[in-house]
């Protein structure tokens, strides 16, 4: 949409103050998540923009933080909180969670949507509805119900549990891309597999897997991103045996108000930039293999 | 079948008809089809929708204080209600209690104290000073222990727990009770907590859709309409936010609307607050719905963006040409067509901000708390599950008719990520 040369004044105005109008939006989108970066290399306990800090002064800026993050402490600090090695524990189990949850869930979604997007799919309607339920539910009625039923199966404060609850956190997503990426896939290339004596594993891995790959991968991504976001059915269905980056995000933001948060916050912003540039690019890949023309 | 009524019915080289050969080979696929969405199926029945169902159960679950006392109710229901209740009750009631391990009755006297304040204290009391009791009668010696063993009123809150089943935490949830004759009645005004929660649940939800509709539908209009090598580096900003982690954004929002915060800051810089009036953001309702609306509003771009990508430009060129105002055009031809958009982006946003629970937790202080804030402070602070699975129903209730809404506008096949 530009402006056509021959637009009135009228015009003019409106059309720019329309302009304008959409960038204060995409500031108010995408400014705060740039805010936690300068302020996690101030020297200052306080979530604060000091005037120090503003005018550069040296003792303004640390690393100190990231060096608690680390779990390295320093003993000659003025102030220290305590030192832990939480965020470190928090980092491993949030990436342990993360990847087999995520490893379940693309399997069995990959899976799923296979089925789902063949012609004879019966209670398709249903079926669709009652596997991406999970997304849709608030988390805090799945956290409170996975928290009475896995209390009674003795899977609440346990790896296990929460394993299984992102897992299933997670599944909706794969479905929903796979699928995605189903749509316009050419069934008489499976036919043609299999006619020239292809079997079920091998027409799977050699023919569909290739192809619905950009789609499965970024559904894994989502998948994982859920998992490693998740704080509600952690807090609940975990115990401090089981803390996450989140769970302690969490706790330092309830509790300790320490500025480690900000620096985690700043390697997670990093990690979801790299997330995201992952996915786009494999979007576009997958729409060149299918043909489709930028929409 | 023309063909049919001729030389009968086709057959395949096998000589089954190949109606029958066809239904059976159909058939295969649909067990085939069923078979791989089976495991996942399987998964989310027993990891998700079972839970959900235990939720549901327990709100209206009342069985197991009919353990603890189960004689002296079968008892208790022969009462006609009138004055105190004959000496046999408080006889069984008396064994039961000594019976009752220490675990067992301090459960089942919580779950008392629901109906009526104080069967707490008067059956912890009453524990230690039943031992100085030998025999019966039972009656005087355990209203001598503590006279409200001689109110009518603690007698009759035990009606309500006879029935192993109980509508009692749904009236709770929106502040009835049941009185000592089971009717239902006003909770007293100082226990009046729900409605008032219920309103703001949805008061914010409502407010926070239409805030994302306001900002969302100009930037996703203006995405839909430029040339893709600029719209595509202005979706990374709808879709960054999108994939930061909800703490993350939840941090930077307290980084910026705290009292010292880098917007009153600024604001006090040009000279537009003074120092020492800085205003509120944080902790309370704006807060809340300032936070809400900026992490909710991709939810509301990306499905108007994939709307408005489907509306030719030309309608909008021809309305033009015909003679119309641009924003005449916009209104009568542009509008109407991104209205599917709009509906499946609202309620979207809407069904997430009903069950918000960490956002309010964090920024909203006392007065921005949400109904999902009451189901975790019962979950894990007053332990009052009954209590807590009723609140977490009936919102569920209200999501799954919003869910079904969607389903029917928009269809959840058609929910698109990125």
């Amino acid at each position: 949409m530009a402006l056509p040369v021959y637009a009135t004044t009228g015009q003019r105005i409106g059309y720019y103050s329309f302009l304008t109008y959409c960038g204060l939006v995409f500031f108010f989108l995408i400014a705060p998540i740039f805010v936690v970066l300068p302020l996690s290399f101030s020297s200052s306990p306080f979530f604060e923009f000091t005037r120090e800090f503003m005018s550069f002064e040296s003792e303004a800026w640390s690393i100190r933080w990231y060096k608690q993050m680390l779990g390295i402490c320093d003993p000659d600090a003025v102030i220290t909180t305590v030192c832990t090695d939480k965020w470190m524990r928090g980092t491993v189990n949030s990436f342990y969670i993360g990847f087999v949850s995520t490893f379940l869930a693309t399997a069995l979604g990959t899976v799923a949507a296979l089925g789902l997007s063949r012609p004879h799919m019966p209670f398709k309607g249903l079926i669709m509805a009652i596997l991406i339920s999970p997304m849709i539910v608030p988390l805090i009625i799945t956290a409170a119900g996975m928290f009475f039923f896995y209390s009674k199966l003795g899977l609440t404060h346990s790896y296990t549990g929460l394993i299984l609850a992102h897992t299933a956190l997670g599944t909706p997503f794969v479905v929903i891309t796979v699928t995605a990426t189903l749509t316009g896939f050419d069934n008489n290339l499976i036919r043609a597999s299999q006619s020239l004596g292809g079997d079920t594993m091998r027409t799977f891995f050699k023919v569909i897997m290739p192809l619905i790959l950009p789609g499965v991968i970024s559904g894994a991504l989502f998948a994982f991103i859920t998992s490693f976001d998740e704080v509600v059915v952690v807090l609940f269905v975990g115990s401090v045996e089981q803390v996450t980056i989140p769970r302690q995000m969490w706790a330092g933001l309830r509790q300790e108000i320490s500025p480690v948060i900000l620096c985690m916050a700043t390697c997670l912003v990093a990690l979801s930039i790299a997330l995201l540039t992952t996915v786009e690019l494999l979007r576009r890949r997958s729409e060149r293999l299918r043909g489709i023309k930028n929409r | 079948m023309s063909s049919e009524t001729l030389s009968g019915p086709i057959l395949t080289s096998d000589g089954i008809p190949l109606k029958v050969s066809l239904r059976k080979a159909e058939k295969r696929n649909k067990i085939r089809a069923f078979l791989l969405v089976l495991p996942l199926l399987a998964f989310i029945l027993i990891t998700f929708i079972i839970p959900i169902g235990d939720m549901l159960a327990r709100s209206v679950d009342d069985r197991y204080i009919n353990t603890v006392f189960p004689k002296t109710f079968e008892i208790y229901k022969k009462w006609d209600k009138q004055d105190l209740p004959p000496e046999e009750v408080y006889e069984t009631m008396f064994f039961e209690i000594n019976a009752a391990k220490g675990f067992k009755i301090g459960k089942a006297s919580t779950r008392m104290n629901y109906s009526k304040s104080g069967w707490k204290s008067l059956i912890k009391k009453s524990q230690r000073k039943f031992k100085k009791i030998k025999e019966g009668p039972y009656k005087e010696q355990m209203i001598a222990i503590d006279k409200r063993w001689g109110d009518p009123l603690y007698w009759k809150a035990l009606g309500e727990m006879v029935d192993p089943t109980t509508m009692g935490y749904y009236l709770n949830s929106v502040d009835l009770k049941y009185d000592s004759n089971k009717e239902i009645i006003a909770q007293p005004e100082n226990r009046r907590i729900y409605n008032h929660t219920w309103i703001k649940t949805f008061k914010v939800s409502l407010l926070v859709t239409l805030f994302t509709l306001m900002l969302g539908y100009p930037i996703a209009y203006l995405l839909a309409t430029l040339p893709l090598k600029y719209s595509n580096l202005l979706m990374i900003c709808v879709l960054l936010p999108f994939w930061t982690s909800l703490l993350v954004r939840t941090v930077a929002w307290m980084i910026i609307l705290q009292q010292n915060g880098v917007f009153n800051n600024l604001m006090v810089i040009a000279g537009l607050i003074a120092d020492e009036n800085r205003w509120k953001l944080m902790y309370n309702e704006t807060g809340t719905i300032i936070v809400m609306t900026q992490i909710l509003l991709p939810f509301m771009v990306l499905p108007l963006y994939s709307v408005m990508k489907t509306i030719s430009p030309s309608y909008m060129k021809a309305a033009l040409n015909l003679g119309a105002s641009p924003l005449h055009a916009f209104w009568k031809v542009y509008m109407p067509n991104s209205l599917p958009g709009v509906s499946a982006g609202g309620l979207l946003v809407f069904i997430i901000a009903i069950g918000y629970f960490i956002t309010p937790e964090l920024v909203g202080g006392k007065d921005g708390q949400m109904i999902g804030n009451w189901i975790a402070y019962h979950l894990k602070t007053t332990l009052n599950w009954g209590l807590c699975a009723a609140l977490g129903s009936v919102l569920l209730f209200v999501m799954l008719v919003f869910y079904w809404v969607y389903n029917k506008i928009i269809g959840v096949e058609n929910i698109k990520l990125g």
